[in-house]
């Protein structure tokens, strides 16, 4: 199942623990990325608080959490090699997997074509 | 808001190649274009970036007397630099300096023909024009000249520009010469704000459009935006006025002091004379305060303009602050630029600079962080 942020984010939903990244309309206007910033494993992630950070040459921009919940694993390879996250943000660019808190808050995301729709 | 804002000659151009416009100091201006700005930086180092940048002020002053030995004296009176000296077809860069020793605007003085050239910031303008004609209005006219300002950067800047202004082959880095391209007149320097050899040439909007089109049908050359020039400068160690200096950074805190000549000095023939004088001769003499340098962060997190620096992981009081920084396409990593007190500001200190809650330690080094590519000789 997959979900959308009126912050562009997108969640993978498998089992209990959600796969987070940007979306691909986010990674296009942030221009290409050269660092991130993710959050640690195991850290406590609140809905709508900074998570992760993307920066481009010119800008840092905050990442927010989409939902309560616990950090189980960040992607490594992204940290490594952040222009990933702006070629292939919704496939080898994810950021982390985050056990969620509260279920119920997957019900105020979009899905595929409410977001399409969300950013025209 | 986009209504109101200026568009420069050259605005049809960029919606031809696909730029992301933004509104900066009044004008609508190319971003990036779809290149993107990491590309762009590239590309300006390893070939030819153009860039519009008529957004810039461009003034004409004149001797009202019709000696420009009258001229260059009053020039004097607001720069700090040697203008009398300044020889027939010669640059250089100034600054006009504030009563209290800051700077009010940084700039490019050329003597070409019968007036001297300044081209100055786009957010300044309007100020920068209004203190000329306060302080040299009597013996100058002192104008504005709309038209339209292309910088064409990098080691391929030359070649491609000498295909349509045979003469620029010709000049040296800071010569000045008048051009004419499809029938009108204009100006030819050979400077620029990347680090790079290059050029900037100001022509009426017409024949500056033409030449901006020829210049983009040569195989080394592609439009750049805003964004990489910004990072292009940064990583040449060059001065953004309104963020690394300003009204309270007098030139020498910035490390302009190389700018004014020792016939400005105290002891020189034509020492003083200029706004601020007081204050930058001491600080000239006797050393600074606090000085701009140059910060390598030590890991990948770009430390950017604002954050406050530490002199030491745990100290309680910042000592001063980031005034541009980002990521460095060219050197792979991020760079800043920062003022420091002056004992903290020797190559080689390590400061700390907070960035999200965190002291992230950075080198003090010199500048610029990459040797420039001008054509000296």
């Amino acid at each position: 199942m997959l979900k959308y942020t009126d912050e562009h984010e997108w969640l993978r939903l498998e089992g209990d623990v959600a796969t987070v990244g940007i979306t691909d309309h986010a990674a296009e206007q942030l221009g290409d990325l050269v660092f991130i910033e993710l959050p640690k494993v195991g850290a406590t992630l609140t809905k709508g608080a900074a998570a992760a950070v993307v920066e481009s040459v010119k800008a840092a921009s905050d990442v927010y959490a989409p939902v309560d919940g616990e950090v189980t694993a960040i992607n490594e390879a992204a940290v490594a090699n952040p222009e990933s996250v702006g070629t292939d943000p919704q496939g080898a660019g994810w950021l982390y997997r985050v056990r969620l808190g509260d279920p119920s808050q997957l019900d105020g995301l979009m899905d595929e074509a409410a977001y399409r729709a969300f950013v025209g | 808001m986009t209504a109101s804002l200026h568009e420069t000659p050259l605005h049809a151009l960029h919606g031809e190649a696909g730029a992301r416009m933004v509104p900066f100091a009044g004008y609508s201006m190319p971003l990036h274009y779809p290149l993107g700005l990491l590309k762009e930086h590239l590309h300006t180092r390893q070939a030819a970036g153009l860039f519009d940048v008529s957004h810039m002020g461009q003034i004409a002053v004149r001797a009202r007397s019709g000696d420009p030995g009258d001229a260059a004296r009053a020039l004097e009176t607001v720069l700090p630099i040697d203008v009398l000296g300044l020889g027939l077809g010669r640059q250089r860069y100034g600054f006009l300096t504030l009563q209290g020793g800051g700077i009010l605007d940084d700039l490019m003085l050329a003597n070409v023909s019968d007036h001297y050239l300044l081209v100055v910031n786009a957010a300044n303008k309007a100020a920068d024009l209004a203190h000329l004609l306060d302080a040299i209005g009597t013996a100058c006219t002192v104008e504005p000249v709309e038209r339209a300002l292309i910088a064409l950067q990098g080691p391929g800047a030359e070649a491609a520009l000498a295909r349509h202004l045979p003469v620029v082959a010709e000049m040296r880095f800071m010569d000045a010469r008048t051009i004419a391209f499809a029938g009108e007149e204009g100006v030819a320097v050979r400077s620029g704000y990347t680090g790079e050899d290059g050029f900037e040439v100001a022509l009426p909007p017409a024949s500056g459009l033409a030449l901006a089109r020829a210049l983009l049908a040569e195989p080394e050359v592609k439009p750049i935006g805003l964004g990489a020039r910004d990072s292009l400068r940064l990583e040449a160690g060059l001065c953004l006025h309104g963020s690394d200096i300003g009204p309270e950074t007098s030139p020498v805190e910035a490390g302009l002091a190389w700018a004014i000549p020792k016939v400005r000095r105290r002891g020189g023939d034509r020492a003083g004379g200029f706004p601020g004088a007081e204050r930058i001769l001491a600080e000239l003499a006797e050393g600074p305060a606090r000085l701009r340098v140059g910060l390598k962060p030590e890991g990948r997190t770009p430390v950017r303009a604002g954050a406050a620096l530490f002199g030491s992981a745990d100290a309680s009081e910042p000592v001063g602050r980031v005034t541009s920084g980002g990521f460095g396409p060219s050197l792979d990593g991020p760079v800043a630029m920062g003022m420091l007190p002056r004992a903290l500001a020797a190559p080689g200190t390590t400061v700390f600079a907070e960035v999200r809650g965190q002291r992230l330690p950075c080198a003090v080094v010199p500048l610029p962080f990459r040797p420039a590519g001008f054509k000296r000789s």
